[in-house]
């Protein structure tokens, strides 16, 4: 836990506070900034979710229990054979904005789940999973995780969804039918590249004033959408690459956007080896590298999806984590950066929370 | 009363400090041991069996009275050293990974 007042100059660092376990994602309740959940992962020791109502200060252990609806069935296998559905961990975890004791759970193998108690228990909204589509879905490198969950604040019913290497989703019903939201997607690696499923989706996101909008790291390409995901076109514009996991938007200008470019997807560390945050006010296209406070020789560690985040300050932070254990903040938008902690385990996720 | 030792990780999500002892109602089993543990400290659900399959996670073994307990039946009576709590319950983390 990294702490500091509204300047975000000193930084008090805390913990650890699970050592030993994989943190893959912590995210506060919107609806209450003290309630934060942890998605806790082990290889010996399987999954534990935390939870904490004094803004991480403690917390204890809730519901683990991720039952798949009925017979869970097939998806696709690397090999193109049917494999069992099987649950490995929780990818990401989205408390409600209006309610904290509800949370959403993106898992993989690629299922979303919801909580009403606060975690206690947990059920599958299984329209998703048993989408015609379902049985065709094939895991990414990283396994078949649901790995965004995105709420729209204007709409209760509207969810959105993104899976490694099925796609982007979108449900209007509070998550009972689910339909892709795909075109304008191009994957060169599929046998037909503007297929309705199987795009290697990384990440979405989307400003709360403009919910019909949202910006996509995809595998390559940096996307946009206007139409909540009607329709897709390419705003990578003059990047140094387009291949990238974190994407995030200014918590006050939504049309100002943030990527961390990598190199390739098998070769997975900045270009040049220098890392660099690439900002562009123009809602995608225009791109410019912000390098101010960040390694700008010999960076070789890659940011993972979920650890980007933003503060709502008035001067809007920038965070971010990298493979080689830095978590770097900006209290200016990007202008310039410093790293808060440099020798932390892989970071796998980035949250803020505002706390009174 | 059987005595459990559990690994460290498990003992810091069970918020214990020490080895754990449970008084066991019938024949002594890994699966009777494992109910019990389990009915005491419920955040151990889950992190020593699977849930669907009620086995034995992949990465755990058990051992007691200095044998590898981990391929037994669960419905197989534990040592009787086990059984009478001169000797522990071994929960242990597979060494693995490299």
């Amino acid at each position: 836990m990294l702490s500091a007042d509204g300047k975000r100059k000193d930084w008090t660092v805390d913990g650890p506070h699970f050592a030993g376990w994989e943190i893959y994602h912590v995210k506060g309740s919107p609806a209450d900034p003290e309630t934060i959940y942890a998605s806790q992962s082990s290889g010996w020791f399987g999954q534990v979710v935390q939870r904490s109502s004094d803004g991480g200060r403690t917390w204890n252990a809730v519901g683990n229990q991720f039952p798949y609806d009925g017979i869970p069935g097939t998806h696709q296998w690397y090999d193109g054979k049917p494999h069992p559905w099987e649950f490995k961990r929780v990818w990401h975890l989205e408390p409600s904005l209006d309610d904290p004791e509800t949370v959403y759970a993106g898992v993989e193998d690629a299922a979303l789940f919801r909580s009403a108690d606060g975690g206690k228990t947990w059920s599958e909204l299984s329209g998703l999973r048993n989408h015609d589509t379902g049985p065709r879905w094939q895991p990414g490198a990283g396994g078949m995780c649901l790995h965004t969950i995105v709420l729209d604040p204007s709409d209760p019913k509207r969810i959105f969804v993104a899976i490694s290497a099925a796609g982007a989703f979108r449900s209007d019903d509070a998550g009972s039918t689910w339909k892709p939201v795909t075109r304008g997607l191009t994957s060169n690696f599929l046998p037909d590249p503007t297929a309705e499923v199987g795009h290697c989706v990384h990440r979405i996101a989307m400003h709360r004033s403009r919910p019909d909008t949202l910006f996509m790291q995809k595998h390559w390409d940096v996307m946009r959408t206007d139409d909540a995901g009607e329709s897709w076109r390419e705003v990578s514009g003059n990047l140094p690459t387009d291949f990238g996991f974190v994407i995030d938007v200014h918590a006050h200008e939504p049309e100002t956007v943030y990527v961390v470019p990598i190199k390739s997807d098998s070769e997975h560390f900045p270009p040049e080896g220098k890392l660099r945050v690439f900002r562009s006010r123009t809602g995608g296209n225009e791109w410019e590298a912000l390098t101010s406070g960040l390694p700008q020789e010999n960076c070789y560690v890659n940011v993972l999806r979920d650890a980007m985040a933003v503060d709502s300050l008035d001067s809007c932070g920038i965070y971010f984590g990298t493979t080689g254990g830095q978590v770097y903040g900006s209290a200016d938008a990007g202008n310039t950066w410093a790293p808060i902690v440099r020798d932390l385990p892989a970071v796998l996720s980035v949250e803020v929370q505002t706390l009174a | 009363m059987i005595r459990v030792v559990l690994p460290a990780h498990l003992r810091n999500l069970a918020q214990v400090e020490d080895e754990i002892t449970l008084a066991i109602a019938g024949p002594v089993t890994q699966r009777s041991v494992l109910d019990a543990l389990e009915a005491s400290y419920p955040t151990l659900r889950g992190t020593i069996r699977d849930y669907r399959t009620q086995q034995r996670r992949p990465f755990i073994r058990f051992f007691g009275c200095s044998e590898d307990l981990s391929h037994e039946s669960p419905d197989k009576p534990l040592p009787e050293k086990v059984a009478d709590g001169s000797e522990p319950f071994l929960v242990v983390g597979a060494i693995a990974g490299g």
